[in-house]
């Protein structure tokens, strides 16, 4: 199990140096002129070469790689070329918003998506079924930032229940600790802070999570009805084993395996998802913050978010690997 | 030949009729395509007059006794009416979607086929590659790409092509791994036939089930994406009349009241997508059940 675990973070190296590879040409090989962003609209060509010079960008691209490498592997990513912040330190300040955005869609999406799925297996082509899986057929479908713009016009606009746009109210005094906005002002015991996070957190979230909920949904269905098939259900029903009990605690068991799998896949569209959502909601996230970065060329920006998200994948992959030996005691990595 | 393929055909349309989630998909995925051929013709207006008649701005449709005459969904910021710009964008989408699954399935197979055909080196250098682009979140690595090649929509076609290669590579090969074993492929290895005959006359028709139940399921993902590149101003540029570019010019107008601008689009994106998805679900029943979640 060490070993195994071992073996996957060595794997990990590779696949980070590869994509950081990907992601450093790419951004190098666009159109655009950095220093000339930098420089300003009116900058003289010599004003343009210094600052080409000074950071680093006359020289041959993979020399400009393996300095930034060794920066990147000391923590340090580079400068932003709008902002000059540092970009490390930028993404860590807004890695718990997009943080907590991200877990509470995924816990609603597991949650909601679990229980339709099983109720919908237990009670196959019932109404409760075919709705269910109606409304999943339509969250599948759906584009995640026009839900969002749909649930932001319903409650935001029309029956004013909730803001529709940012983190938390501007009236409100926040006493920064952790960074996440819930955990602190719990910590704080800051109880107007914590209402009116939670209160800017639903609508994002909501949006975020209906796809992966919908996938859940009804990859839980099919996989407990296909339990519900085998013949170690029939012998316990045989045996005189309330419904509940043959459901609850041995169908569901057997059935959590592939939904394990998809949400582990579907962990890269929640991340996706939330480039999207935090556009809709101007959420102060990574996710705007990637965008913005596009926007202006500003090159260590979008590296080093890519680089960050593919790191979070890379490891949430590894981590839904790891639960399987948990919920399957059959399978063994060696 | 040419008679059994078309009693395979046959036999394929005649099995979708009785899975009915398919055949709604079918029927959405004709009117979609029907759309977007004859835009020109059942277009009530011009979707991108020029220049933009701004006093016709942001007018509600049939559903109000204020509506704007001859425009059924109402008018966006720029005045221009919403239906005619949808009918015009299923013909923007479809294309993206063709042309984008088009790319990932000429490189895809390639490569695909490539992999699981000869193995060795050259299928771990292969997946290895293609580990890494899975590294990405799909989407993600379309931005980027984008960002890189510049935005507009014959950009936003090379860029989800080459998203989506790395998925289809590694649908083909798993299949190309599985035909590989059969004893008929043994057969022809046998009698002298060469590689490329084997690949081309047995692997590649044999597996011609997988492409097309996750082309179809591709094609809806690539319409989603291509909204999503539209959204964030990354995809088509305007005037082009895009869904997800259309959304995006109009949400921030919900607040004063205007909804249909910004919903309209959104409906013929989820219209279009679950059609896609409810008949690739439908083929995947059909010609390999094996696949079935």
């Amino acid at each position: 199990m060490k070993w195994y675990i071992t073996k996957r973070l060595l794997m990990l190296i590779p696949v980070l140096l590869g994509t950081s590879i990907i992601a450093f040409s790419l951004m190098h090989l666009a159109p655009g002129d950095p220093a000339r962003t930098m420089a300003g609209e009116h900058a003289s060509q010599k004003v343009i070469n210094t600052i080409r010079e000074k950071y680093g960008l006359d020289k041959p691209l993979y020399i400009q790689y393996g300095i930034w490498l060794n920066c990147a592997l000391h923590g340090d990513m580079g400068r932003s070329i709008v902002s000059n912040e540092y970009v490390t330190k930028e993404i860590l300040n807004r890695f718990p918003n997009t943080f907590e955005l991200a877990f509470f869609s995924l816990i609603l999406a597991i949650v909601i998506g679990v229980a339709a799925g099983i109720i919908s297996a237990s009670k196959q082509y019932s109404i409760l079924d075919y709705t269910f899986m109606g409304v999943a057929l339509f969250g599948v479908s759906m584009p995640v930032f026009w839900l969002g713009i749909m649930l932001m016009m319903i409650f935001g606009v029309y029956l004013r229940w909730l803001p529709i746009s940012g983190r938390i109210s501007m009236l409100i005094s926040y006493h920064k600790i952790t960074g996440f906005y819930i955990l602190d002002s719990i910590i704080t015991g800051n109880f107007a802070a914590l209402i009116s996070a939670l209160r800017y957190l639903i609508l994002p979230s909501i949006a975020l999570a209906t796809i992966p909920m919908a996938t859940i949904a009804r990859v839980s269905r099919s996989s407990m009805l296909e339990v519900l098939r085998q013949d170690f259900i029939r012998t316990e029903r045989a045996k005189g084993l309330s419904e509940r009990l043959v459901i609850y605690k041995h169908a569901v068991r057997n059935a959590m395996i592939p939904v394990v799998t998809v949400i582990g896949l579907n962990f890269g569209l929640l991340l996706a998802g939330a480039i999207l959502t935090e556009t809709v909601f101007a959420w102060p996230g990574i996710g705007r913050y990637v965008v913005n970065g596009v926007y202006m060329r500003d090159y260590p920006v979008v590296v080093g978010c890519v680089i960050f998200f593919a790191f979070i994948f890379v490891i949430v992959n590894l981590i839904t690997d790891i639960i399987y030996i948990y919920i399957d005691p059959r399978i063994h990595y060696k | 030949m040419e008679r059994k393929r078309e009693t395979k055909v046959g036999e394929l349309i005649r099995r979708l009729k009785y899975n009915k989630s398919a055949v709604f998909g079918l029927i959405f995925v004709l009117i979609l395509i029907l759309c977007a051929i004859l835009a020109n013709y059942i277009a009530p207006n011009n979707p991108t007059p020029s220049p933009p008649e701004l006093f016709k701005s942001l007018k509600p449709g049939f559903w109000s006794k204020h509506g704007i005459k001859g425009m059924p969904l109402g008018t966006d910021a720029l005045g221009r009416c919403v239906f005619s710009r949808i009918l015009y964008g299923a013909r923007v989408s479809l294309s993206v979607g063709f042309i984008a699954v088009g790319i990932a399935l000429l490189f895809g197979i390639t490569f695909g086929t490539i992999a699981g055909y000869y193995g060795g080196w050259v299928d771990t250098i292969i997946m290895r590659i293609v580990d890494i682009m899975f590294a990405f979140p799909a989407l993600l690595l379309a931005i980027v790409i984008v960002a890189v090649i510049g935005q507009g929509l014959d950009k936003t076609m090379v860029a989800l092509g080459i998203v989506y290669t790395p998925q289809m590579a590694r649908i083909i090969r798993s299949s190309v791994l599985y035909i590989k074993e059969m004893e008929y492929i043994e057969v022809q290895k046998a009698i002298g036939s060469s590689n490329w005959r084997v690949i081309f006359r047995h692997v590649l028709p044999n597996s011609i089930a997988p492409v097309i139940v996750y082309g179809t399921l591709m094609m809806a993902t690539a319409i989603l994406d291509c909204a999503a590149l539209g959204f964030l101003g990354l995809g088509a540029q305007p005037p082009t009349p895009e869904w997800g570019a259309m959304l995006s010019k109009s949400y921030t107008y919900i607040v004063g009241g205007a909804w249909w601008a910004a919903t309209f689009p959104g409906v013929a994106i989820l219209f279009a997508v679950l059609g896609l998805n409810l008949l690739g679900d439908g083929l995947r029943d059909i010609l390999d059940p094996r696949l079935k979640t």
